[in-house]
């Protein structure tokens, strides 16, 4: 049985310091997020003003199948660099030498976008703060991307809550064939190829940023072996009821387009594999491969080989996904599935799927890697310039360029399915129909009482000898029509506690 | 295999179902005219070395 689906994205920025001889990544990062702070008035006087992380539910190791394979290595809670929690209820870290910018748990996938929306302001707010504080001629410039074009790559990551009820072997199944194919709309473009031996002038421009960092099917890492499915079983919630997919596999979208259907797409997958309602298994042949085979095949028309010795395209598999899913809101009804947003997913999608089907091209409103690819195909025949050439390879990165001003993708005539108003009043506002709320409230209503905060509790200091610690396991728990009422009658942190009777 | 050669195709209803396809052309066109402009002004926000900045946007590896 499907359960309403709290969704969040983890987006690591890529950042340089200009105008520097020395850059360091960590302390750029580290000025970027503390300038901010300091900017919107999180700390006024000191350190311990900043409500800090809490790292104490943190289990990054614990593998979801079980049990930890010989060799696998897991990822390390960085516990000593700067970690602050805003008032949107989102997180906001330094973390393996690049700035990342956690949502707030979110209910639908248009919130996504807006809280994605907001945190990609912030960094524009970042950017702007910390360059005051730096000396005349320098400058930090962070970019929404995932890989430096040298063979370096940096995550962005979705969450979505599933039930533990559903054995995670059908979610392997069913997420496989979904992640490999939905890069058709997914990807953000990249010039190039980054495979080990491969020369990179045989690929000239792929779907993803992120595909070609892909080695292994099913595992735990994150920064080394990346698998398509991450099985890290950390849910951040009431482990006996949920468990939270880690999807590593994606790109960074400045496209809200994109970033509304990946998050849809697979959310509503996810309901159906938790419905048992998948008939239909495409089960790959070498799902590694494919992943690559598809980022680098821009005519979409690439046979791909599974396992029962047929063959199928990434859109073929796209199209019969979207008809398992239409097919299944058309038997349990749009608010079974999650409301009104569901109906949005399938019109964005099938008008997504026919176009690439009829012209990509004509989607290069919608999606990244077609406006990128048209942008750079334009210049390169106007100046007569091969794919390889650095003024192209420039743009690439360019196009995620953080700088309003700059940032090609800003320019390029995306569709926008969140205004920048609305996104602007997200960045100190959480979402109101998650337990982000409460986070969110809490920083924003009594600072100086919060002591630590992560995502499944916060700890408050009212006085008196101890601590005490709220915990918030339902995800679904602490919205604003659970608790938006206390927080407007309690005047102290000590009464809002009295009052949930804690 | 019969069965899966039939969904390599389309079918011919889902393409009459398809209302947004000429909309989509349409759109096409204003595309295009929007890209030229961009196209028109864009050397003004490049990077003026492309090279050096090809060459030190190095980035630690992450997640």
């Amino acid at each position: 049985m499907s359960i309403p689906k709290t969704l969040g994205i983890e987006t690591e920025y890529g950042i340089v310091h200009r105008g520097t001889d020395e850059p360091n990544p960590i302390t750029a990062s580290s000025l970027l997020i503390n300038a901010f702070l300091a900017a919107e008035g999180y700390r006024p006087d000191t350190r311990s003003d900043v409500v800090a992380w809490d790292f104490i539910d943190e289990h990054p190791d614990v593998d979801a199948r079980g049990f930890s394979p010989m060799g696998a290595m897991a990822p390390e809670v960085e516990t000593h660099l700067v970690n602050a929690v805003l008032r949107n209820g989102a997180r906001y870290y330094v973390d393996h030498a690049h700035p990342e910018m956690s949502t707030p748990e979110c209910a639908d996938p248009l919130s996504v976008v807006r809280y994605d929306r907001a945190g990609e302001l912030i960094v524009q707010r970042s950017m702007a703060a910390a360059n005051e504080l730096l000396p005349p001629g320098q400058e930090l410039v962070l970019y929404k991307n995932n890989s430096d074009g040298k063979g370096n790559s940096y995550g962005t990551h979705e969450n979505y809550l599933v039930s533990r009820d559903t054995p995670f072997g059908e979610i392997v199944r069913h997420c496989t064939a979904h992640f490999i194919t939905r890069q058709i709309f997914t990807g953000a473009g990249k010039v190039g190829a980054e495979l080990p031996g491969q020369r990179t002038d045989e690929v000239h421009y792929q779907l993803t940023q992120r595909a070609d960092f892909f080695e292994e099917e099913v595992g735990l890492e994150t920064t080394l072996k990346r698998p398509i499915i991450n099985t890290r079983d950390e849910p951040h919630a009431d482990a006996r009821k949920y468990r939270r997919l880690h999807v590593i596999v994606g790109d960074a979208n400045p496209s809200q387009v994109a970033t509304f259907l990946k998050i849809g797409t697979t959310a509503l997958i996810l309901s159906l594999v938790e419905d048992g309602a998948i008939p239909t298994e495409f089960i790959f042949k070498a799902p590694v491969a494919s992943l690559r085979h598809v980022s680098h095949d821009l005519s979409l028309r690439e046979a791909l080989p599974l396992a029962d010795g047929t063959t199928i395209t990434a859109l073929e598999v796209q199209w019969e996904l979207f008809d398992l899913v239409r097919k299944h809101v058309d038997d349990r009804g749009l608010e079974a599935l999650g409301g009104e947003w569901v109906d949005e997913v399938l019109r964005r999608w099938e008008f997504v799927l026919a176009g690439l089907e009829h012209d990509p091209m004509d989607l290069a409103d919608q999606l990244d890697w077609v406006a990128k690819y048209r942008l750079l195909e334009g210049y390169r025949e106007r100046h007569g310039l091969s794919w390889s050439d650095a003024k192209v390879r420039a743009m690439d990165i360019q196009y995620t360029d953080m700088r309003p001003e700059r940032g090609l993708a800003w320019r390029v005539g995306l569709e926008q399915l969140v205004s920048d108003d609305e996104a602007a009043a997200s960045i100190s506002v959480p979402p109101s129909d998650t337990r982000a709320y409460f986070r969110g409230r809490c920083v924003r209503d009594f600072p100086e009482a919060v002591v630590a905060a992560n995502w499944d509790s916060i700890v408050f200091d009212v006085g008196g000898d101890a601590l005490r610690r709220v915990p918030m396991v339902e995800p679904m728990r602490g919205t604003e029509a659970h608790v938006g009422t206390l927080f407007d009658e309690s005047d102290t942190a000590a009464e809002l506690l009295r009052r949930l009777g804690n | 295999m019969a069965e899966r050669e039939q969904i390599q195709k389309p079918t011919p209803e889902r393409e009459s179902e398809t209302e947004e396809a000429p909309a989509a052309s349409e759109r096409g066109a204003e595309l295009k005219a929007e890209l030229d402009d961009l196209l028109d002004e864009i050397d003004e926000v490049l990077e003026t070395n492309a090279e050096d900045f090809v060459k030190s946007y190095i980035q630690k590896g992450g997640q």
